[in-house]
């Protein structure tokens, strides 16, 4: 297969980028779209230039390294996939296919698809977790959780913290990626001691980071490569509201 | 040859770690915020000793090469971790998962170290559990159980098919607590290039800031590795891109010795190889054997049908289907070990009998277990790996078996650990993967993670107070001291050196030749011809590898070609280690199997000359390592030929 690739380049923070055309020739319909970027890595080493700089680890879909906006869309045209899960067969000999980071006033560009997105780490910080020092738990089985909602808060819990909700939306709200910890422990009996500070406390780092508004846009769990979903969004608002009439 | 010194604790082995916390020093906490603890890693291990070394009251500072702690390699883990809870009563103590482990590991463990991992995985549980970990359930809402590989009780905690995510966001989570109360200062996208050692004692890192290529300096009163594992030595592996061994390499070129690094584990169920243009290998869960089964054609023909696409597995009837694992092993059938299960596939290829075109595949079938459960309960029961397998292949693994073969997984080798989990360096630790310490010459299924954490949360905040106690007085000392000019010079000259070579080929063509070679030589069947050949030819591509590389780019800026090359340099040196290694071990166990040392397929071990664990110094880099040997005494179990029939 051949493709017209139209990639964005930019040296670092500070320098401007531009999209830069490049044409890759012989992709086999197996290959994964970052072995596809591999091989023409390997063709810009070979000729001296400088290869396109992009983040990805696992290659399997969990670590949320990688983080390519394919032809307008979050990991590409895949529904519940990252980009290390696209295949080449999904598309067609002879496309033309943009490749851009992620892009959110949020998550500033490193170099070329490269962004940092440890606006998300500041957030987790604040309360993304139960307070409980190790040595202090009790047994296990001295909780029972009742099975459909731990079902629920592993749902919520799958989210891989990519970033994809924030690039497609049009305001850069990250409430998705918010909303999905913020369930997790609110569905769960041990996140109940602190479930109000840590509601306050993460939306408000969050607005801090500078992610923007949520206006029910849904743009966020169509691109989820986990299928994270809205509802986590009500009962993160539903949360923040019991949370600040609790404050009061 | 000098003797090494386990500090082993006196007393019964039940007795021995309560023994040592009990009669540890202790660092008042005063004190201990006077002291500051390096982490390099942040995986399960690393990540869970810097959360709970913080708790504590040290002064923390850790290290990842990712962008985010929670992106470590444990993060891809999937089928589940081992606790001996016996929440299902059937059996199940610490004795068993202690016994059950060493026998796994072919008799080639410590004894002490893995009894203090089982004791130690009730607590996993439990302080997960308080996380928020969500855990399988049943529906009274009590803990669900799974059966891995290697026993016979189902003591298998799991969170779908996502267990290594869930239980590293609940220590990213716990460690994310501390940087934010101030008490750990993270620095991802660093990547440390230099152990700095003051007088003989380990007292920080130099490490390359991956966004500015700058080195920089960091002082820790100990130093703890927690850095993972080296498999992606053989190129291709089920292991993350970026995992690799520098951290622990450059330790061992600073007096670290290297334990056992011919261990390997080569993991029976993963997608087969089907280009050259693959970058790595995914594995299908191990607990899939707990519904899958395997098996290959009767006949060679049969097999040669399915390859060329003239039959399909529906067409072999029941009757000509050898399941090969039921067949041989009829008492743990599917769920037999790891290496066993591996070599066994290898074997059924080598007689014709593979199913894929390149020969070197067999099928999982879940057939049976669809029509006994119905196909909601094993689509839940295994969350995204069907979709996962089916995103890969094409294919529906539903509705036709899937296909698998195994591919390199984890490293049993590491730095050489005494209980204390420190190195031979004083003040260097080293935890989880990138440890030798505890799973002999094979790991069962289900226990990396139990080992990272019990190594992060329960044994390191006890054992480095017992160093730390003796180090109240030392203050912290300043960067610029000569120990760290030096450091930094030498990694500064090493990636100038390496940058300026701009030779023809490129990093990934030393590294897949690396791979090929480690593959064939020094893989699933290893002989002393060939380890031999194998040792000149990774001489040759080492100096090749430092004559003809071509970096892109320049060091003072993000060049991840340029990170890629400093860890293939250290991979091609420790590649000769590996072969050295299992060129000294004349014996087969575990996932070191002679071809030369068998009883027909079955691997033979020589408990009178190898019962040690072979330690290694390094000397220099075109000079013979040295080795030690760490005899492994057993005193509560009796070595015997590991049989799974
Ligand atoms: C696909 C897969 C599935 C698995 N499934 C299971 C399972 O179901 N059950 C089980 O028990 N085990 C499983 N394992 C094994 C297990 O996941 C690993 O052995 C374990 O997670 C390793 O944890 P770790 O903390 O030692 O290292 P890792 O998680 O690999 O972490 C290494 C850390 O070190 C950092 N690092 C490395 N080098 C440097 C450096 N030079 N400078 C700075 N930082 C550095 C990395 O950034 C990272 O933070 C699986 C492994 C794989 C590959």
């Amino acid at each position: 297969m051949k493709f017209n690739l139209k990639v964005w380049r930019q040296k670092n923070a500070k320098a401007q980028g531009k999209l830069v055309d490049y044409t890759i020739d012989n992709i086999n319909a197996d290959m994964s779209f970052l072995e596809m970027v591999d091989v023409l890595n390997d063709n810009l080493t070979r000729k001296g230039e400088d290869p396109i700089a992009f983040d990805h680890d696992c290659r399997e879909g969990i670590c949320g390294m990688c983080s390519m906006y394919i032809s307008g869309r979050a990991h590409g045209p895949h529904h519940a996939a990252t980009t290390c899960q696209l295949y080449m067969r999904s598309f067609k000999d002879g496309d033309t296919i943009y490749v851009e980071p992620f892009r959110a006033g949020a998550f500033p560009i490193v170099k070329d698809l490269v962004t940092d997105r440890s606006a998300f780490d500041r957030i987790i910080a604040k309360g993304g977790f139960v307070s409980v020092n190790t040595g202090q738990a009790q047994d296990a089985n001295n909780l029972p959780v009742d099975k459909a909602d731990a079902e629920k808060a592993m749902d919520a819990a799958a989210c891989i913290g990519c970033g994809a909700c924030v690039a497609a939306c049009p305001n850069s709200a990250a409430m998705l990626f918010v909303s999905a910890k913020i369930s997790q422990l609110a569905l769960l009996p041990q996140g109940g001691p602190e479930r109000n500070n840590r509601a306050i406390n993460m939306v408000n780092q969050m607005d801090e980071e500078g992610f923007g508004n949520c206006t029910n846009i849904g743009a966020c769990e169509a691109e989820c490569p986990k299928e994270i979903k809205l509802t986590n969004i009500a009962r993160m608002n539903r949360e923040y509201l019991v949370a600040s009439l609790v404050n009061e | 040859m000098s003797e090494l010194n386990s500090k082993i604790p006196e007393g019964p082995l039940a007795d021995k770690w309560n023994n040592y916390k009990e009669h540890a020093k202790l660092v008042n906490p005063a004190n201990k915020r006077k002291l500051e603890v390096i982490v390099v890693g942040t995986g399960l291990a690393g990540a869970a000793a810097a959360a709970s070394l913080a708790e504590l009251g040290y002064q923390v500072k850790a290290f990842c090469f990712q962008d985010s702690p929670r992106r470590a390699h444990s993060i891809a883990a999937q089928g589940g971790i081992n606790a001996a809870k016996n929440y299902k009563n059937d059996g199940d103590s610490v004795f068993r998962l202690f016994y059950d482990t060493i026998k796994g590991g072919d008799f080639r463990a410590r004894e002490a170290n893995v009894y203090r991992l089982a004791t130690e995985s009730r607590n996993i549980i439990d302080q997960c559990v308080a996380q928020g970990v969500p855990f399988a359930r049943e529906y009274g809402g009590l803990l669900d159980n799974r059966s891995f590989g290697g026993s016979q009780v189902s003591r298998t905690f799991y969170a779908r098919g996502q267990t290594g995510q869930q239980l590293l966001l609940g220590a990213y989570g716990a460690l994310e607590r501390q940087i934010g109360l101030g008490n750990v200062k993270m620095y991802s996208r660093h990547e440390m290039v230099e152990v700095v050692t003051i007088e003989g004692k380990a007292r920080g890192i130099i490490a390359r800031n991956l966004i500015s290529g700058e080195l920089e300096r960091f002082f820790g009163h100990a130093v703890i590795l927690a850095s993972g594992g080296y498999g992606n030595v053989f190129f291709l592996s089920t292991n993350a891109m970026g995992s690799n061994v520098t951290a622990a390499w450059k330790a061992h070129k600073k007096g670290a010795y290297f334990a056992n690094p011919c261990y390997t584990q080569i993991h029976p169920t993963c997608i087969p190889v089907t280009g050259d243009y693959q970058s790595k290998l995914t594995l299908m869960s191990e607990s899939l054997r707990n519904d899958g089964r395997v098996w290959v054609p009767k006949t060679k023909e049969d097999a040669k049908a399915i390859r060329e696409g003239k039959k399909t597995a529906v067409d072999i009837k029941e009757e000509d289907r050898d399941y090969y694992l039921e067949r041989k092993y009829p008492s743990f059938g599917n769920l037999c070990p790891r290496d066993i299960a591996s070599r066994a596939a290898k074997e059924a290829c080598d007689d014709g009998r593979g199913i894929v075109p390149s020969g070197l595949g067999v099928f999982l079938d879940f057939a049976d277990a669809i029509k006994r459960l119905g196909v909601e309960v094993v689509k839940a029961r295994y969350g995204e790996l069907f979709p996962m397998y089916q995103n890969i292949t094409n294919e529906d693994p539903l509705k036709t078996p899937m296909k698998i073969y195994p591919a390199v997984h984890y490293v049993m080798g590491g730095l050489w650990v005494d209980y204390e989990l420190m190195t031979t360096v004083t003040g260097l630790y080293c935890l989880g993967e990138a440890n030798f310490s505890d799973h002999g010459a094979n790991r069962l299924g289900a226990s990396a993670l139990m080992q990272g954490l019990a190594d992060g949360y329960f044994v390191i905040p006890y054992t480095i107070g017992n160093y730390l106690s003796s180090e109240i007085f030392t203050k912290a000392i300043p960067t610029d001291h000569p120990a760290f000019a030096e450091a930094e010079k030498e990694a500064k000259e090493r990636a100038e050196k390496l940058i300026g070579v701009k030779g023809k080929k490129t990093v990934d063509d030393f590294h897949k030749e690396l791979g090929k070679i480690m593959w064939e030589y020094c893989g699933m069947a290893r002989t002393a011809e060939g380890l031999t050949k194998a040792r000149t030819l990774i001489q040759d591509l080492r100096k090749e590898f430092w004559s003809n590389v071509n970096i892109p780019g320049s060091l003072d800026e993000f060049n991840p070609e340029f990170d890629k090359a400093g860890r293939v340099a250290d991979f091609i040196e420790l590649g000769e280690l590996m072969v050295i290694d299992a060129l000294n071990r004349n014996e087969s166990c575990g996932g070191h199997f002679r071809s030369e040392y068998q009883d027909a397929g079955e691997a033979k071990r020589d408990d009178e000359k190898y019962a040690y664990v072979a330690a290694w110094e390094h000397k220099a880099v075109n000079a013979d390592p040295v080795l030690h040997k760490e005899e492994l005494i057993y005193e509560n179990i009796k070595l015997q030929v590991r049989s799974y029939k």
